[in-house]
């Protein structure tokens, strides 16, 4: 029944939201200062390392310089929608860690505790309905900044997130076909049996398209075009200094966290441990102590991801802008279809028995 | 009152709100933005009758791709009061007030039969809106109208096709 839970429930998943947002958001920030510690050593450079040992007060450092800048809102532009771009554009990277499940479950004060806030069994679409919002911060920004080069950024955006969210649907559809389920939790667990029941073995072209449209998303290199800032100086924030600025860029590393997440519990097990009966870890060590490895290899297996991110970004260039168009309608969305169709095909023949 | 009667009564009144600021404001940009805070009102009603795969739908398909098409469009258009020519034309707008005035009045008679109850709307009973049940009914008692609707998807797609050829 809808609405007729218990006050220990309330308080459990209140912490969980908690912790969830802000684990995030540091892992969004220690991400930035990543992200510049792995262009420095792809350059053949040393990186930031002036604030604290090795430079780990770097992104402590850069926050307090945005939160200094002054804040300039144009003259020109509705007030009202220039506030709500950046405040929409974090909130929508941050909506998508509800569904994620992040290790199976703690024990505590005599609870089994969830480590998901929220497990709806329609999971997977709510992290492609929050994707497909994602792109009404950088519009609603854009325009309000009354600015012909963020105008530009905010359509390009808008264009290449559409384009690119059919095939990722696409591609989420002939995943969906072979595991029966939409919710997050129950994918996580049909992985868990056999390091080869992960997904990335059953769907691995469905995984390189889901990748590339997740890169799209997320408005990475190659992807980077609303930012262009050889074609539209700033892209989309042009207008926009002080810590406005740092909420879109620090929502570009959230997305960057949160869809390495999806992917990892969709395609690569989940909290799942490669090699190891999880049952029969849990009868040694205790509960509480295999949902510490589990978050811990989750986690793991997600700074793979955006280690990726970031090793793209300083490796392949820019496309061009009818580049880009060509990818995602006349070769992504084709190769989905073609995914899905054999697919289907394959689960048809599974079930017949292999009759035709 | 419950919980959900709160609930009701709020996104009530959000959703008709949002549509009447749909109207009635003057840049078609905010046009949009209400539009789209309209339809998370109705999603937001499809949730508390437990139809979560029509609320996420919704959300999915108007708010997160049509609305994001109709607010690239006027963006384009940079559309603002001043450059809006002024409808002259007195008769339009009685037409409109009496076609409108006649739906409204076919609303108000089909809701003369239904049985009122005491009970505002029947909240969160009924499994047909999850998502199983509702493939499940798609696809056994309704497939034909399903079918059919996707050949109309079908041929509007070609016809977008062939509209773009011509013109390129």
């Amino acid at each position: 029944m809808l609405l007729s839970i218990g006050l220990p429930l309330i308080i459990e998943k209140l912490v969980l939201i908690v912790v969830v947002v802000m684990s995030s958001l540091v892992i969004a920030m220690y991400a930035t200062f990543a992200e510049r510690k792995v262009a420095a050593i792809m350059q053949d450079r040393r990186g930031p390392n002036r604030a604290g040992p090795f430079g780990l007060l770097q992104p402590l450092a850069d926050g307090l310089k945005l939160f200094f800048k002054e804040e300039i809102i144009p003259n020109l532009s509705s007030k009202l929608l220039f506030i709500l771009g950046p405040c929409l554009a974090m909130l929508t990277a941050m909506m998508t860690g509800a569904v994620i499940p992040w290790g199976d479950k703690v024990h505590f004060f005599g609870r089994d505790i969830s480590l998901q806030i929220a497990d709806v069994n329609i999971g997977i679409l709510y992290v492609f309905g929050v994707v497909s919002l994602g792109v009404y911060g950088i519009m609603i920004g854009s325009w309000a900044s009354n600015n012909k080069f963020s105008l530009m950024g905010g359509l390009r955006a808008a264009s290449q997130i559409i384009s690119y969210e059919l095939a990722m649907g696409i591609a989420l559809i002939a995943l969906l076909m072979t595991t029966g389920t939409l919710s997050l939790k129950e994918i996580v667990q049909q992985q868990q049996e056999h390091w080869y029941s992960w997904n990335i073995i059953k769907q691995p072209l469905g995984f390189l398209i889901f990748l590339i449209c997740a890169f799209a998303e997320c408005n990475r290199t190659p992807f980077d075009l609303p930012e262009a800032e050889n074609e539209l100086i700033g892209g989309y924030h042009t207008e926009y200094s002080s810590m406005k600025l740092g909420f879109f860029l620090f929502a570009e590393y959230i997305n960057m966290f949160l869809s390495s997440s999806v992917m990892v519990s969709l395609f690569f097990g989940g909290y799942d441990i490669p090699f190891v009966n999880d049952a029969s870890l849990a009868e040694s060590i205790g509960t509480n102590w295999v949902a510490l490895i589990h978050t811990a290899v989750f986690l793991f297996k997600a700074a793979c991801f955006l280690f990726l991110f970031m090793w793209v970004r300083w490796t392949i260039p820019r496309f061009r802008y009818d580049q880009l168009m060509n990818l995602g309608w006349k070769i992504l969305i084709p190769l989905a279809l073609i995914n899905m169709l054999a697919t289907g095909a394959f689960i048809l023949l599974q079930q017949n028995n292999w009759h035709f | 009152m419950s919980v959900i009667e709160i609930m009701f009564w709020f996104l009530s009144v959000l959703a008709l709100g949002a549509a009447v600021m749909v109207v009635a404001s003057k840049s078609p940009v905010y046009s949009i933005l209400f539009l789209i805070l309209t339809f998370f009102a109705i999603s937001g009603h499809y949730i508390l009758l437990n139809a979560q795969f029509l609320a996420i739908v919704n959300i999915i398909v108007y708010a997160g791709a049509i609305m994001v098409l109709f607010l690239f469009v006027v963006m384009l258009m940079n559309l603002n009061a001043e450059s809006e020519p002024h409808q002259k034309n007195k008769w339009l707008l009685y037409i409109g007030g009496i076609s409108g005035g006649s739906l409204l009045l076919v609303m108000v008679a089909a809701l003369k039969k239904v049985a009122a109850t005491n009970q505002l709307v029947q909240m969160n009973n009924g499994e047909v809106g999850l998502i199983k049940n509702l493939g499940i009914k798609l696809f056994t008692d309704y497939v034909f109208p399903f079918e059919i609707s996707s050949v109309l998807f079908l041929s509007a797609m070609i016809g977008a096709v062939v509209i773009s050829k011509k013109e390129g």
